[in-house]
């Protein structure tokens, strides 16, 4: 009889150590984090991601930003000019927008004339701007990662982008990791 | 909480994001919120409409006690005891 309730016992605990396994793992997997891939360069598009983005952040929700190819133009500091870009880097660097601030809207752009409207609607309804929201990103941490691969293909160079302190290059593995563990995932 | 309750409720801080819209009252209570002890109460300005639902559902995820609002002419206050 004894034995029996030993073995019963030892059963159980190696029940409850697979079960603490699993829990870890699946918390593991929902953490409180929202991890988000941007493609779209439209200034839109970048606005509705710092604007979630910030929100998240405020709400204690670790924010993880994936940039990568048109969204990469938003990241540009129009003050700096990386040298020795063969020509065709050269053309993109030329005919892409040089910042956030010279993003097109995807729609309305009306030959640049839609952004400058926004910018004006933004600034008489409060809305902060894309520098500010940068600005406040980083202070609440966001981490902004740039695909390395697109920007390669796109001919940028990393002296080329933003001083932003959570900003790192790296690639698709790494957006796929992090999203992986995050609770929430968006496709911009 | 009552409008009348919430009157006269003495807050321990008092955030006026009156001059921003969102996401930008929530920014500045989750700034303002480390400034207060647990138990205090702090009370928000803010002329954006939809802060009214965000405050509450950032309270509800982050632990604080939503206490509630009222309208002043055109802005509103809202109310929530820290965590």
């Amino acid at each position: 009889m004894e034995k029996s309730n030993e073995v019963t016992l030892e059963l159980l605990q190696k029940q409850v150590d697979m079960l603490t396994k699993k829990v870890g793992k699946l918390e593991k997997n929902r953490k409180d984090q929202l991890s988000m891939a941007v493609v779209s360069g439209d200034m839109d598009k970048i606005l509705a991601t710092m604007v979630i983005s910030l929100a998240a952040a405020a709400m204690d929700t670790q924010v993880k930003l994936f940039f990568s190819f048109w969204s990469l133009s938003a990241l540009r500091d129009p003050k700096k000019s990386p040298k020795g870009k063969d020509f065709i880097s050269k053309m993109f660097g030329i005919m892409l927008p040089k910042s956030k601030n010279h993003l097109s809207l995807s729609n309305m752009n009306m030959a640049g004339m839609g952004p400058v409207m926004i910018k004006m609607l933004m600034k008489k309804k409060n809305v902060l701007s894309l520098d500010e929201m940068f600005k406040q990103a980083g202070e609440l941490g966001i981490e902004i990662t740039i695909c390395e691969m697109s920007m390669d293909l796109m001919g940028f160079k990393k002296e080329e982008f933003i001083d932003y302190p959570h900003l790192r290059f790296a690639g698709a593995a790494t957006f796929v990791a992090d999203a992986g563990e995050s609770a929430m995932q968006l496709f911009i | 909480m009552t409008t009348e309750e919430l009157k006269n409720v003495k807050s321990n801080l008092t955030v006026d994001a009156r001059g921003t819209a969102c996401p930008g009252p929530l920014l500045a209570a989750k700034k303002a919120i480390g400034e207060l002890e647990s138990g205090e109460i702090m009370e928000i300005l803010s002329a954006d409409e939809g802060t009214k639902n965000d405050i509450p559902r950032w309270c509800e995820k982050v632990g604080h006690e939503y206490l509630g609002f009222y309208d002043e002419d055109s802005f509103s206050r809202l109310f929530l005891i820290k965590e």
